[in-house]
């Protein structure tokens, strides 16, 4: 927008050159329990460092803090890491990991708002922690994959036991992973994003008037 | 650091006296959008110099946002907290210099077409 303006124009504004167009961004959520491994998933897909943001809470309305002895403050910092991947110019998908700690469970209604879908990363040495994301996406009704993150001394389970353990019926898939494998990453996503579109038709056709 | 208040600024306090004197104590935005960590950012336009309410912080967010950016990269890249950064942003959509882009609203359709798109995009990684 170019416009000619006069001296002495009342504007406290001046037009600045024409923006590129802003991108259309999308969002998956990375979740899981504490140190599984998502912010290792989400750096290696994305095509730049995982950045971090923050978010400056008061304790009030939080849960039980975890971390017993440790004096608490009145105000709590919560790390949300997150990546990017340019799906082509002006479509943008963004990777968030969710807060760890259960406590900040009121984050992820921010986080999973909007979201496409969920990766419920799990550790096989400590499968019981993925059981509140696993519960989370199912209340919510968002299409979910639970990605199994292969430590060297973990345990040797199937996908068909994995799924029986977190009780996941015939909904969710399941992909055994190494989160600091690119195309383990990249095969977890698109498993995911095919999952989220077989859901997406599924709803579709169910809301479908009748003809 | 000393003069009247030094009794309250401990290094514990440091920070976060920081983040809300950048935003003279307020927890909420001037406007009623909510800022999204993906509602994406662009400058509209530059503030005359000397514009009342408009500090560096958000000249360095208007600079930044030439090149349209979500509000989580403009926090992560600020290195402050998103409560803060959307107090200001806040201010600066209120003096209208900066637009924001959501996700539209889609049809059943686009939302496919949308979908399909990403899951295209990543299998070509």
């Amino acid at each position: 927008m170019v416009s000619k303006r006069s001296d002495g124009a009342e504007s406290v504004v001046q037009a600045a050159a024409a923006p590129p167009p802003a991108p259309v961004a999308v969002k998956i959520l990375v979740a899981g329990g504490f140190g599984v491994g998502k912010t290792t998933l989400v750096g290696a897909v994305s095509e730049i460092r995982p950045l971090q943001t923050e978010e400056l809470l008061t304790d009030r309305g939080l849960g039980v803090d975890d971390t017993g002895g440790v004096e608490r403050k009145t105000t709590t910092t919560v790390a949300m890491d997150f990546g990017r991947i340019t799906i082509r110019p002006g479509l943008v998908l963004y990777l968030f990991g969710t807060p760890g700690q259960d406590r900040f469970w009121f984050m992820w209604d921010e986080l999973s708002y909007g979201a496409l879908g969920a990766v419920v990363l799990a550790d096989t040495r400590r499968l019981t922690d993925s059981f509140p994301a696993v519960d989370y996406f199912e209340n919510r009704g968002l299409p979910f994959v639970v990605g199994v993150n292969r430590f060297d001394d973990g345990f040797d389970y199937t996908s068909a036991e994995i799924r029986e353990a977190l009780d996941l019926g015939e909904g969710p898939p399941v992909v055994l992973c190494d989160a600091r494998d690119r195309a383990d990453g990249k095969e977890v996503l698109t498993t995911l994003m095919k999952h989220i579109l077989a859901v997406h038709r599924a709803r579709r056709r169910s809301t479908a008037p009748a003809l | 650091m000393t003069g009247p208040g030094a009794e309250w600024l401990d290094e514990e306090a440091g920070p976060i006296v920081r983040s809300y004197a950048l935003t003279r104590g307020r927890a909420r935005p001037a406007t009623a959008e909510p800022f999204d960590m993906i509602t994406i950012i662009s400058t509209a336009a530059r503030p005359r110099s000397g514009s009342p309410g408009i500090g560096p912080e958000h000249l360095d967010i208007l600079e930044m946002c030439l090149y349209p950016q979500p509000v989580a990269e403009i926090a992560a890249r600020m290195g402050l907290p998103l409560v803060v950064v959307r107090v200001l942003l806040g201010d600066l959509l209120h003096h209208r210099l900066i637009t924001t882009t959501r996700p539209p609203p889609e049809s059943a359709l686009s939302k496919e077409r949308l979908l399909k798109e990403v899951l295209d995009g990543l299998q070509a990684l």
